[in-house]
């Protein structure tokens, strides 16, 4: 068998549906093996890091390893933006790149880059293939890394000559990594003293985070949520882990969390943090984010564990496991009598009601709150799934806010690197891995134009997403921070609202496009949108100036956490 | 900030190297000495590396080793705990009527002549980093051309072993 064989033997042994890439000089022996037949979707990107964050949203909203291929020099210095990110949010990727062939290497050959060297502190791990022999085992521990532990990508880089030799393909059953030992089970010890804390906690609170959706983890987590009635906060990375409406859920914590997750993180005597690492996004100063409480901390990675407050409790382990136990330690302990929370959960839903999110309605301007508060009504009218998708900025955190997630894997964002241009590919990975979920990818004007090129690979790959832009002319949130911490100077933000028309460009693509330019346009266009039967984008032209709130500035304490300016609210 | 010795068990692969080094630059901690070689086993590489670096940046940086795919095995080397020791080869000038004088000096300090030039004498001297550096003064005053250190090595005592051990995360 030929070693480009070999990866698509390899790909379809892991269980690989979908992979998705460009070919190119490097890697061509491998697409001339795609071409004599797999089993192997590939879906065809317009650019590598389309294809990279494809394969993130593959990832994340199937659970399954995502998988991206490119050739060598810029196909993989493309790929970089995706690897950090899934590095960044522990999105299990196995990026595949093609190399010069191995007598070329080191020779700065046409299209030679250190692929390895590039992406070292972005990845679990990567190998670099020059020995056919090698091929089969190395993809086998590539998905395994990619896949045990903490989550994560990794990068397998391939000689040329590599994918043409010739040998005798067998496929591993085992992983030979005598290095790769992730923790597969949970001190009792820890778990014993974690739920006597628990049951002594007045004022507890769950902090839960993206590991809770990787450990697929969501039912253990609603089970000791319910059974010891603990309330929760939950990250912009681990929303739909717990479902929103679930009333022990107090929602997001952070930056532009609200005020009520926030207060409750940060006046509780116990957080919990699961599969949550303490971003400071989230903790603003650290030295004043929960100062009153004693932290347990589950994670798989032990290297989370103190990295950013100390706890009093690590628990480290598969959070599945140490989640299941927990909520039967925790009755254990609370056998003796549990102090009685009711003032803590009054305390909760006081903060609650008092401080919801809020922005004003003025007369004659959209307002991009309004818009994601329309989808949101519109998703709850569907009878299928509806996976979210966002870029980043200020629609992605208004996302955050109003978008109502019941389900695991339906909220798929750029947390930990904050990858503009993230939404629009992603969304078509989530489609791709849920071909029955309408998925809509909520995005920004700044972030649509960063990889609005993948709108070919939804029309021709024939993966209908929807697109709704809160068009408001600008790099949103950089704005909010020049208008906020710059004295109003607007350096280099205004993009404007009209050009390019993007409802024309995305019918020069092959997608149904539409124009929102007032409030009674909005609910007609999205329904169009969503029913088109075909990829949409919605271009909602909505006010410049609005600004996310509530706010915690950079480098802030959570506590002092800034509302909406004042005048007439509307709660929402 | 204090030096630390740490000692890794790793994988003899490409990249091993870089890839535990790498932790520590991208923090912006410089290693002060490293030292990499085969061990009893040919396909495993021990590497003994001594860093300034505060007590939580080292447990992080630690940990982080642990989950690198090479990684077999880290052990923090605490002095009274680790027999160490490094190679020098200092290569020092001096005129031949002082030859004499400096090779007595430096046999009492336990240092081999290793090679003897016109106006040079280069020496080798194994011993603990602290000998080492003591020999390096004596020699100073005549004039020391170049110097070259292995950085240390180190494994724990034996000795050690009962009491307080200090193993691995994994």
């Amino acid at each position: 068998m030929l070693g480009s064989d070999a990866v698509l033997r390899s790909l379809e042994a892991e269980g690989v549906d979908v992979a998705f890439g460009i070919p190119g000089g490097a890697i061509l022996p491998t697409y001339d093996a795609i071409a004599r037949g797999t089993s192997v979707r590939h879906v065809l990107a317009r650019h590598e890091q389309g294809a990279g964050h494809m394969a993130e949203g593959y990832a994340r909203a199937s659970g399954k390893v995502g998988v991206a291929i490119a050739t060598s020099g810029p196909g993989a210095t493309n790929l970089v933006t995706p690897i950090a990110d899934a590095w960044m949010d522990s999105t299990p990727l196995v990026a595949i790149t093609g190399q010069v062939k191995s007598s070329l290497i080191g020779t700065d050959a046409f299209q030679e880059i250190d692929a390895t060297g590039i992406t070292m502190p972005i990845v679990k791990h990567s190998w670099l293939v020059q020995d056919v022999e090698e091929l089969p085992g190395v993809m086998k521990a590539a998905f395994h890394v990619a896949r045990t532990g903490r989550q994560g990508p990794v990068l397998v880089d391939i000689a040329k000559d590599v994918q043409e030799a010739e040998f005798d393909f067998v496929y591993p059953d085992d992983v030979d990594l005598p290095g790769w030992k992730p923790p597969h089970k949970v001190h009792p010890r820890q778990l014993r003293e974690a739920a006597r804390a628990i049951a002594v906690a007045q004022r507890p609170i769950v902090y839960a985070g993206g590991g809770v959706l990787n450990a697929d983890a969501c039912a253990e987590l609603l089970e000791l949520v319910d059974s010891a009635q603990l309330p929760a906060v939950v990250t912009l990375m681990g929303k739909g882990a717990l479902p929103d409406s679930h009333p022990l859920n107090y929602g997001h914590p952070g930056m532009h969390g609200s005020k009520y997750a926030n207060f409750a993180l940060n006046k509780a005597d116990l957080v919990i943090a699961v599969g949550s690492r303490f971003d400071d996004r989230v903790t603003g100063k650290v030295s004043a984010f929960a100062p009153g409480a004693k932290v347990i901390h589950f994670d798989i990675d032990a290297a989370e564990v103190g990295k950013i407050r100390h706890a009093e409790i690590p628990v480290v382990g598969p959070l599945k496991l140490a989640l299941a136990h927990l909520a039967t330690e925790v009755r254990t302990a609370a056998a003796d009598g549990a102090p009685d929370r009711s003032p803590w959960l009054r305390q909760l839903e006081d903060w609650r009601a008092q401080f919801p999110f809020r922005y004003q309605k003025a007369d004659g301007v959209l307002k991009p709150q309004t818009a994601v508060e329309a989808l949101r009504d519109l998703a709850a009218t569907r009878e299928e799934d509806v996976i979210w998708t966002t870029g980043v900025g200020q629609h992605q955190m208004w996302a955050m806010q109003y978008i109502q997630c019941d389900k695991p894997r339906s909220f798929i964002t750029s947390g930990g690197l904050g990858t503009m241009g993230y939404g629009l590919p992603a969304a078509i990975g989530a489609k791709a891995a849920r071909p029955d979920a309408t998925v809509i990818c909520i995005d920004g004007d700044g972030c649509f134009q960063m990889t609005c090129q993948e709108l070919a690979t939804a029309a021709l790959e024939r993966l209908p997403i929807v697109t709704v832009i809160l068009n408001n002319g600008w790099l949103g949130m950089v704005r909010q921070w020049q208008e906020m911490f710059y004295d109003e100077r607007f350096a280099q933000t205004h993009l404007t609202q009209v050009a390019p028309d993007y409802a024309k460009l995305a019918e020069a693509y092959g997608c149904a496009g539409f124009t929102v330019e007032s409030e009674d346009q909005l609910e007609d266009a999205l329904a169009a949108a969503v029913n088109a039967g075909r990829s949409a984008v919605v271009d909602v032209r909505c006010d410049a100036e609005e600004k996310c709130f509530p706010m915690i500035p950079a480098g802030a304490a959570a506590i002092d956490i800034i509302e909406a300016p004042g005048g007439e609210v509307v709660p929402a | 900030m204090s030096t630390h010795t740490i000692s890794v068990r790793m994988e003899n692969r490409p990249g091993a190297l870089a890839r535990v080094s790498q932790l520590f630059s991208r923090r912006g901690y410089n290693i002060q000495s490293l030292a990499v070689g085969p061990t009893e086993s040919a396909d495993i590489s021990r590497l003994t590396l001594r860093v300034d670096c505060s007590e939580h940046s080292l447990e992080q940086i630690e940990k982080q080793m642990h989950k690198l795919v090479n990684v077999l095995r880290v052990t923090e080397l605490r002095p009274d705990e680790a027999v160490e020791r490094e190679l020098a080869l200092i290569t020092v000038s001096v005129p031949p009527d002082r030859r004499a004088e400096l090779v007595a000096l430096s046999q009492v300090a336990g240092a081999q002549v290793a090679d003897i030039g016109r106006d040079a004498i280069t020496f080798e001297f194994v011993g603990r980093p602290d000998q080492l550096e003591a020999f390096e003064e004596v020699v100073r005053p005549y004039g020391v051309r170049e110097l070259v250190r292995t950085g240390r090595v180190g494994l724990r005592r034996p000795s050690a072993a009962g009491r307080d051990a200090q193993p691995s995360v994994n």
